[in-house]
């Protein structure tokens, strides 16, 4: 008797101190597109998870979900079980997290790099990762002998083409015989077929090789190759030190904690954020010497001015392939057709595939 | 496209360059097929080959041990099917997905350490005269020795199952299991071998992304090449030279497919990326239209669970 009393009471404490624990233990999940081991867009979304996780807030993260079924069914687990706000990082979890948001009013959720907010408990982010693209050009236009820039592309959305577009614009200014050639793998994430895109690239004449995909295979084809490279996402300068110029860094830390802490604390509103080289949430790794003094500066210059808004990476004229105006002169691209574009720039060369 | 002669040399060479994977894991998985067993873990052990391949490099310094290495750990967790499938008689396919998950994850947790180092330069042969023969440079020198070993192992492996007693071995016991039994062949012990060979080149072919192909260690950098080479044995019919003709074709139509873009072809996009896979089928099929010969080739109790009476 006494003995299953003991037995009671200890299952009830246990009981007890369990929801409570669970109640109040604030939790935040991450959904991940790659692996937390790609050294690019994951990698840094999950130093960003782990600058939450420092500023002692629980975090769980589901890596390499894919689109689709599978993408909805890891989000409304994780709503399921009890988190309190959920991070999804990739355009293709839009529909998915907008779905599965209906379905949990109580949890918040943020959705990178896409538009759709269909209820007050979706927020949207991105970073304005164009505004790096356009040093990239800058840099690029520059440097290039065979006037033909490479570039590897993961999928034909309007963050992509946006990239292209500021990249071919950029350049054009400082060399206007540039060409930008442009292959698509169909991934974010496959360094086999990255590498072999960057060779293609090499060998029908590219002398500098960028990329919008996730690896850090293209920039070590370049480095074998012997000619200039750009990292993305995040420093990718170890695996090609000769040949990276500069990578565009992704730094979603300070959102990510700034976030967390809100929705702790219920101060937490829907919102669509849009951060930059200003807010630092686009920042470049140190320039690359080997580029010469005189571009590094300037460089850096175009770097503070794009972070001042003094100069904007889509100010007009702006023309498409075909000639027709998109942009007229002085003035400059509001956010609305930056985030739905989806026409190239003359200059590029193929089509945009449908 | 600049189409000297010399371009189409160096492009040649990097389609070979990019069928070594497929040709090392399809040449080990087809021995295992042959011998009767269907092991589907193929990309699971590649992925701890390249894991361990690219950690021992890290560690030791040394790329022999690298890549022996790699094919011991792959040897060593196609040891679990083996046990699993020819001992404990669990089913193949199921057990061969189970191994292709349980590699990808372990070589995930094994590889956290090794995200970011960069590799080392894995030494070429004849790199001098790639480089002073016009054409035929590009095409027979200047690669690493793994290359020139995946384009004899299919030849090899055609001697051995053809021209060999071994080799006959190795087909009766994956065409009539009981009756081999009943010649007095050991058929769970000949499975056995099968199995830790094809472990051991699958667990190169991973060794070759992540020490040469694209020299880093990054999770699940196999993206799907383990798939491809169990489709192309069954396609190739069990062939060992139809599998190279058909890991030829499919690296030569992904690699031109990308340059095909870079030139700025009018042609949808998509149809580009669908093509190696629509031409690889394709070709196999045509060539392999001969079905008595398909019959010679195919192995009868291909994935069927064989246990000797006792």
């Amino acid at each position: 008797m006494y003995k299953n009393f003991l037995r009671y009471l200890i299952s009830a404490i246990f009981l007890i101190t369990f929801s409570i624990s669970a109640k109040a233990d604030f939790k935040v999940g991450f959904v991940y597109i790659g692996p937390t081991g790609d050294h690019g867009w994951t990698y840094q979304h999950d130093e960003g998870r782990k600058a939450v996780e420092a500023a002692g807030i629980k975090t769980t993260y589901v890596e390499s979900v894919k689109y689709g079924a599978d993408a909805e069914r890891v989000i409304r687990q994780l709503a399921q079980s009890g988190h309190d706000l959920i991070f999804t990082t990739s355009f293709g979890y839009m529909d998915a997290t907008n779905k599965v948001a209906k379905d949990f009013p109580n949890v918040k959720f943020e959705h990178a790099t896409g538009y759709k907010r269909e209820h007050s408990n979706v927020s949207t982010y991105s970073a304005r990762f164009y505004q790096g693209r356009t040093i990239l050009g800058h840099i690029a236009g520059k440097l290039t002998k065979t006037n033909t820039i490479g570039y590897i592309a993961s999928f034909p959305i309007p963050e992509v083409i946006r990239g292209i577009n500021a990249m071919t614009l950029a350049a054009q200014k400082v060399n206007p015989n540039i060409k930008t050639k442009i292959v698509w793998v169909f991934s974010w994430y496959d360094p086999g077929k990255e590498a072999e895109a960057a060779q293609a690239l090499i060998d029908q004449g590219a002398d500098i090789i960028m990329q919008h995909t996730d690896s850090t295979a293209p920039v070590q084809t370049a480095e074998k190759a012997g000619i200039w490279s750009f990292g993305q996402a995040s420093d990718m300068q170890r695996f090609a030190p000769k040949s990276i110029l500069t990578s565009i860094i992704d730094d979603w830390a300070p959102y990510y904690v700034e976030r967390a802490i809100a929705a702790r604390d219920g101060t937490w509103s829907q919102q669509d954020t849009w951060h930059g080289l200003k807010e630092g949430m686009v920042a470049m790794s140190p320039y690359n010497k080997g580029m010469g003094a005189d571009l590094v500066k300037e460089a850096e210059q175009l770097q503070k001015d794009l972070a001042s808004g003094k100069i904007h990476s889509f100010t007009g004229p702006i023309y498409d392939q075909k000639g027709n105006i998109l942009v007229a002169e002085g003035k400059v691209a509001d956010d609305g057709m930056l985030l739905g574009m989806n026409v190239y720039v003359k200059g590029v060369e193929g089509d945009i595939p449908k | 496209m600049s189409l000297d002669i010399s371009f189409i040399g160096v492009l040649i060479g990097s389609i070979m360059a990019s069928s070594v994977p497929l040709i090392l894991a399809a040449s080990g998985e087809l021995i295992t097929e042959r011998s009767g067993v269907l092991n589907l873990g193929v990309e699971g052990m590649m992925i701890i080959g390249a894991i361990s391949g690219f950690a021992l490099m890290v560690i030791t310094d040394n790329l022999f041990i690298a890549i022996i290495g790699s094919m011991l750990s792959g040897v060593i967790i196609s040891l679990i099917f083996g046990f699993l499938t020819q001992s404990l008689l669990t089913n193949h396919v199921a057990t061969g997905l189970a191994l292709t998950i349980f590699g990808i994850g372990l070589s995930a947790m094994l590889g956290k350490n090794f995200v970011g180092i960069p590799g080392k330069d894995f030494p070429i042969l004849f790199s001098s005269l790639r480089e002073s023969i016009p054409f035929f440079g590009p095409i027979l020198f200047g690669h690493s020795i793994v290359l020139y070993f995946a384009f004899a192992l299919p030849f090899l492996t055609n001697y051995f199952l053809k021209k060999t007693k071994l080799g006959l071995v190795v087909r009766a016991v994956g065409d009539s299991p009981v009756s081999a039994s009943n010649q007095g062949i050991n058929v769970i012990l000949v499975r056995y071998c099968c199995i830790l060979y094809g472990g051991g080149m699958c667990g190169l072919a991973g060794a070759y992304l992540s020490l040469i192909y694209t020299p880093q260690w990054i999770e699940n950098m196999t993206a799907g090449r383990g798939w491809i080479a169990l489709a192309l044995v069954v396609f190739a019919t069990w062939s060992p030279i139809k599998v190279l003709i058909g890991a030829i074709i499919f690296g030569g139509i992904s690699i031109l497919q990308l340059h095909m873009q870079a030139i700025g072809f009018r042609i949808p996009v998509q149809f580009l990326i669908a093509l190696p896979y629509l031409m690889t089928i394709i070709v196999l099929v045509v060539i392999s239209r001969d079905s008595r010969k398909i019959k010679l080739n195919t192995p009868t109790s291909l994935g069927r669970i064989f246990y000797k009476e006792k």
